[in-house]
């Protein structure tokens, strides 16, 4: 409700603009920015059982509620009773609005067979009525819910007509803010041409079946003095009321953020830049059945609420109890966080409803439950219909997590034989990050490996990696590059293994070789030891040869001298003189 | 036309099949408009030709009691209710037209004013 506020006021710029009735409707006051004409009567046409009187009541009950505003619901085809009932099941409590004084209902009966006409009359009871009711609670908003009913227990049609003028008159000069539900008419807008009397505002309400799918949108056909939405916007009509899904394209300023968000994948996290996704961005991951998308969406939603955020997970094949399960065998275990209030599970059929009525769902939820983060597994059950409705309705949902600030998950699911990257032509162009998680089948199995097809604004890596599911979550592991082939799983084992045991070959002969060169060299450096000795001996052999020389040689020259001193007398001053 | 020859005689004989059946009669008028003023006249007129001395007339004023508009759920001013004899039956306008009046009131058969 706040956006509408600051569209009700701060929205006027300089230009006065028409003051209008905020409806508390959500959605509904965005698209006419700020409401219904205060004080003026608007109409609210469409067939059976289209929405006009939960419209028309929950305008009411906010009114008396949220702004202040009693009203009084002067009702012509139901009886008070049955108009609380009805509305019991949105849960409006009219009885204790009533009791409170912010509600007054006053069931018109009008019965023809007991009604006789003659002479001229007027309507002015319904005006004493009116005034009676309006008076007693001081009310500021009217709902006539079908005033066309006067139609059919009078038969002076032109009286009627100038008693609906006057009516109508009368409501704008009180400054009621009115609105008047009336039937759709054949090639006409309501049956009693209605709406030329009100020319303020008309709003037209539709409920039609398209492939056996009922969607409810509006449109507001015009809108004096005021600029609006002229689309047709789905709606939904709910245990919370009624709800419009606003926002065509809210053009795309949205804050962009820096701060990243954790995949919950260390490795994954390496591959884009080593911090993860962009928060507020949008992630698809695609692949085959089975090929691990709901558990990298587990991951993201484990990782968020580790850090304390609030993650929203909405599934169209598996229900909260499967999901928690499921993932508890590969080691991510959901079920704490879910009981926290952390994580929010949510879970529907994609058939249930049309693609509109699963975004609107989906707002509201986001609405009520605010998270940081939006998972939708699989967001390819959602692409029932036509692949413009397709894509212009998944842009609005993104523009809208967008503005929010909400990093969006979504899986899609790719049938096998397709090309994976052709497939999501509606949507890939959207999604800020694309991870492909692609199967290759090889030596009779099948593996999986991922990649990223792009991711803005990083300088994400070009790698294909392994994809493995472990018991304790996902791992991603680098695949096997090698001699121009890219091997996966077993293959990639076998080719490690077998190129171990050609290592371990190589590195026992290279062991051999060595061994024997050392051996060899061990046997050269014994030779020359040997040789060495040998040397060494006849070294010392020569040595002793001379020194028994040398002592020979002094041996005889003493012998000599001692001949010579024998022979002594020729010498015997040399002798004695010695 | 021969109509009214045919009403009065079918009046006469309701008159004694009813005996001395009460009608109860309430005339919801806003303020003294010609068309309520009017309404009042030919009611009164009727009454006395018709009902005198079994009739119970309340003229109410919704301008001064807009409260008990909802019970007889009166929209049309003005409105003549006639609460018994039962089935209720109304009748609204100036009352200008004594032969629907009749057949409204039930004193006439339904039939003969066509």
């Amino acid at each position: 409700m706040a956006t509408s506020k600051r569209r009700g006021s701060g929205g006027s710029r300089v230009l006065p603009q028409l003051e209008k009735a905020r409806t508390g409707i959500a959605g509904f006051d965005e698209i006419t920015r700020g409401g219904v004409p205060k004080g003026r009567p608007t109409i609210i046409c469409g067939g059976p059982g289209c929405g006009k009187t939960m419209f028309a009541v929950e305008f009411l009950v906010r009114g008396a509620t949220q702004f202040g505003e009693p009203g009084v619901l002067m009702t012509f085809e139901e009886t008070a009773a049955e108009m609380t009932k009805n509305v019991a099941s949105l849960g409006f409590d009219l009885n204790d609005l009533s009791a409170r004084k912010k509600l007054m209902i006053d069931y018109v009966r009008i019965e023809p067979a007991e009604i006789e006409e003659t002479g001229t009359y007027d309507l002015e009871g319904l005006f004493i009525r009116l005034q009676y009711a309006v008076d007693s609670i001081g009310a500021k908003r009217v709902v006539l819910d079908t005033l066309e009913a006067v139609f059919s227990g009078f038969s002076n049609q032109g009286l009627l007509r100038a008693e609906i003028r006057r009516l109508f008159r009368w409501l704008k000069e009180r400054g009621l803010t009115t609105i008047v539900t009336a039937e759709r008419g054949e090639g006409t807008l309501t049956r009693f041409g209605l709406e030329e009397y009100v020319s303020d505002c008309v709003i037209f309400l539709d409920h039609r079946v398209n492939e056996q799918v009922s969607t409810r949108r509006m449109r507001v056909i015009k809108y004096r003095g005021s600029s609006h939405g002229a689309d047709e916007y789905p709606f939904l009509i709910d245990e919370q009321g009624f709800s419009v899904l606003p926002s065509t394209s809210l053009g795309l300023n949205h804050p962009v953020s820096s701060q990243r968000v954790s995949s919950g994948v260390k490795e994954l996290d390496d591959m884009l830049e080593g911090k993860g996704y962009y928060r507020g961005s949008s992630i698809l991951v695609s692949g085959t059945a089975g090929s691990g998308k709901s558990s990298l969406g587990a991951h993201l939603a484990e990782q968020a609420c580790k850090e304390g955020k609030r993650c929203l997970h909405i599934a169209f094949e598996e229900s909260p109890q499967q999901t928690v399960r499921n993932m508890r065998s590969v080691g991510i275990n959901l079920e704490p966080y879910v009981k926290k209030g952390l994580l929010r599970l949510e879970a529907w059929r994609p058939t249930q409803s049309g693609l509109e009525m699963h975004l609107l769902r989906i707002h509201k939820l986001v609405e009520r439950y605010d998270p940081a983060i939006v998972i939708i597994d699989p967001v390819t059950n959602l692409m029932v219909g036509n692949r413009h409705e397709i894509h212009a309705m998944l842009m609005r949902l993104l523009d809208f997590l967008k503005t929010r600030q909400i990093t969006a998950f979504f899986t899609s699911l790719t049938l096998g034989g397709q090309a994976l990257e052709r497939t999501e032509v509606q949507i890939s162009s959207l999604i800020d990050t694309w991870l492909l998680v692609r199967d290759v089948e090889l030596n009779g199995e099948r593996n999986r490996c991922i990649y990223i097809l792009k991711s803005r604004g990083m300088a994400h890596s070009n790698q294909v990696r392994e994809f493995v599911m472990t018991r304790n979550g996902i791992r991603l592991l680098p695949v096997y590059v090698g001699a121009g082939t890219v091997l996966t799983g077993s293959a990639r084992f076998s080719q490690e293994a077998r190129e171990k045991a050609e290592e371990s070959v190589r590195l026992h002969e290279a062991n051999e070789k060595s061994k024997a060169l050392e051996a060899k060299r061990k046997a050269l450096e014994a030779r020359i030891a040997a040789l060495r000795a040998e040397f060494a001996e006849e070294e010392d052999s020569v040595a002793q040869t001379t020194k028994r020389e040398e002592e020979r040689e002094l041996a005889v020259a003493r012998d000599i001298a001692k001949m010579a001193s024998l022979r002594g007398s020729k010498l015997p001053r040399n002798d004695q003189g010695a | 036309m021969g109509a009214t020859k045919k009403v009065a005689a079918s009046v006469k004989k309701k008159e004694k099949d009813r005996g001395a059946q009460m009608f109860e009669l309430r005339l919801y008028v806003a303020g003294q408009t010609p068309k309520s003023l009017a309404a009042l006249a030919n009611l009164k007129k009727i009454c006395h030709q018709h009902l005198e001395g079994r009739y119970r007339l309340h003229v109410i004023d919704l301008v001064k009691t807009p409260q008990l508009a909802h019970g007889d759920q009166i929209l049309a001013i003005p409105t003549l209710v006639r609460n018994l004899p039962v089935p209720i039956r109304k009748i609204i306008g100036d009352l200008s037209d004594v032969e629907r009046v009749l057949v409204g009131l039930n004193l006439v058969e339904n039939g003969s004013s066509k």
